[in-house]
């Protein structure tokens, strides 16, 4: 990736991870950790990979994007507002009564592919619009992001096993590997690990990279190009709260929203780091 | 009754699908692993290029199905009853119902008629979950000929529809020449004037069958078969409200949430009669043959005759 393309991914990612916080914190509520841990990759899949149209959300040739996580919602509603598919301003209304952006995504959103957020679900949806695609002979891909805890959940193992069964090649799996779910530590809740072993095992093509590294972001998906008769999963190594100094890491951001005093110093770290990487 | 056609409306499920894939493009097939079970095996061998089986895992099948619809497949996800609605509710719930896509839900083996299997793989339950979902729309067709115009209409219709086979080979007692099927809207098979019969489903042959009981002895019953409980046909259910009063339903599912709590809320809404409701109790169901178990719970036209005649003298 040449530098700079680099930073401009980079700024955008710093402005979807202000959106987080821009949503969460007029909403008293939601899940910034893990919004903050996906803001690298949904800014490379909407500004560097994907093709998708705010002009045009339901062209049938699109590529899609399932948010599996569905409860990090505020990084997908901030990356979309930067693509252009609604005001930014709707971040202000995220979660109130009579707003657009509902609490886990949508499907009556412009943007927003499936309904999601019950854990485990939006990969079969997800497996659906990848086998949609092979039946129409379509070139285009399907995306999802699941948790690393979200692979707790049964279905994610049955939809894995659909979707090897049905060489869906033009389906790419991220599984957000951030080590930290509600009740704690992955490792201690009740452990996904080995998660790289679990997707071989089920027939998947399995590639890792560094979530906060567009390098690494950008040659994992190179990788995945050249996969052919499997489906493909990507355990992104990602930091909790990443970009917020005082979230990294803290399972306890996982569903808190910062209070008035928090928020300042979260935008005040984020325009920092923008400021950063302006030249 | 020699020369009365019996058929299984899971059979006139899958001979639908086969026979409709040519009419409509987008029409594709899941099962999870029950093809030869559901009857969509017939589809299967005539178009094995549209048919995916999910294997055992009904929650996956039903999320697939969403995730087909929302890229312009009707695809129709088959499997038991009890999977459907019950093991697959939340992801019918949240990946096809709030999103409301076009998914068709055919459960087969619904009800006590599941027979030898016993009380695991008997669902009384479906309709009532299937029923609170918004947007839902849930079919339980009577016969062969309700059952194949059932899943044409569903195919025409745009929006998640839940249908309702039987394992048990039941009377066809609809025209295919001249029947009309109508999404939510009940049919009146027989007037009456003392009390209406609101039936569906395998209970629809046997409200026809005690009418006839009770006209001999003098009682004037209505039979209305009511295929679409959701949306339900509140219109007609008043109406036989206000003309016969009392209302009795009947129905191969549980009293709790079904066919009669439907009614039982429109007509205190509109027209507060006396509803009794005929199905299965709040209880589980146990092996034995299917129609030995529909007259030991109840769900026979002696029963409806008993019931109607024991509730007119109150």
């Amino acid at each position: 990736m040449d530098a700079k393309t680099k930073k401009e991914l980079q700024k955008t990612a710093c402005k979807v991870r202000m959106g987080v916080i821009e949503g969460t914190y007029n909403a008293k509520s939601g899940h910034p950790g893990g919004s903050l841990s996906i803001s690298d990759l949904l800014t490379y899949l909407y500004f560097d990979r994907m093709n998708v149209d705010p002009k045009a959300p339901e062209d049938a040739d699109r590529d899609r994007f399932v948010l599996s996580k569905g409860h990090t919602a505020p990084a997908l509603y901030a990356v979309l507002t930067q693509k252009g598919y609604f005001p930014e301003e709707e971040l202000k209304s995220l979660r109130h009564i009579g707003a657009m952006l509902q609490g886990h995504p949508c499907i009556h959103t412009p943007g927003i592919d499936m309904s999601s957020g019950s854990l485990g679900q939006g990969i079969s949806a997800a497996c659906g619009m990848a086998l949609a695609g092979k039946l129409d002979n379509k070139s285009y891909r399907v995306y999802t992001v699941l948790g690393d805890g979200e692979i707790e959940e049964g279905q994610v193992w049955e939809a894995a096993m659909f979707a090897a069964h049905y060489k869906l090649d033009n389906l790419i799996a991220v599984v957000d590997n951030n080590g930290l779910q509600i009740d704690g530590k992955i490792t201690e809740v009740c452990s996904p690990e080995p998660i790289t072993d679990k997707f071989a095992a089920f027939g998947w093509h399995v590639i890792t990279m560094d979530a906060h590294d567009f390098d690494s972001i950008e040659a994992a998906f190179a990788e995945a190009d050249t996969v052919k008769g499997k489906p493909v999963a990507i355990i992104q190594k990602s930091v909790k709260g990443k970009g917020v100094s005082f979230m990294e890491n803290q399972v306890s951001w996982h569903g808190a929203a910062p209070n008035k005093e928090q928020y300042e110093q979260a935008m005040s770290e984020l325009r920092a780091q923008l400021a950063g990487l302006e030249d | 009754m020699a020369d009365v056609i019996k058929k299984a409306t899971r059979e006139s499920y899958g001979e639908a699908l086969r026979d409709l894939a040519a009419e409509y493009k987008d029409l594709v097939v899941l099962d999870a692993d029950l093809a030869a079970a559901t009857k969509t095996g017939i589809f299967k061998k005539a178009h094995p290029e549209r048919f995916f089986d999910c294997g055992i895992a009904e929650a996956n099948m039903m999320g697939v199905a969403a995730g087909l619809a929302s890229c312009g497949k009707i695809p129709f996800a088959s499997t038991f009853a009890m999977f459907a609605a019950g093991r697959a509710y939340e992801i019918v719930r949240n990946s096809i119902g709030y999103p409301h896509l076009n998914v068709k839900i055919g459960a087969t083996h619904a009800g006590i008629s599941v027979g030898e299997d016993g009380a695991t793989h008997q669902c009384n339950e479906d309709i009532a979950l299937m029923r609170t979902i918004p947007g839902m729309t849930v079919i339980n067709p009577c016969d062969d000929v309700e059952a194949k115009a059932a899943v044409k209409a569903a195919l025409d219709f745009n929006g998640p529809v839940y249908m309702r086979f039987g394992r048990l080979a039941v009377p066809v007692i609809n025209d295919a020449a001249t029947y009309k099927f109508e999404i939510g809207k009940g049919v009146t098979l027989r007037d009456g004037k003392d009390v209406t019969i609101v039936a569906t489903g395998l209970l629809v042959n046997e409200a026809l069958e005690a009418a006839k009981v009770l006209e001999a002895d003098g009682i004037s019953a209505r039979v209305v078969n009511i295929h679409t409980i959701k949306p339900l046909d509140r219109e007609l259910i008043c109406k036989c409200a206000k003309e016969t009063g009392l209302i009795v339903t009947a129905e191969e599912h549980s009293i709790i949430g079904g066919l009669g709590s439907a009614v039982a809320e429109a007509v205190t809404e509109c027209c507060p009669v006396r509803v009794v409701k005929i199905g299965v109790n709040d209880e589980f169901g146990h092996s034995g043959p299917a129609v030995d178990l529909l007259k030991e719970f109840g769900l026979s036209a002696e029963n409806i005759v008993k019931t109607v005649k024991a509730n007119l003298k109150k």
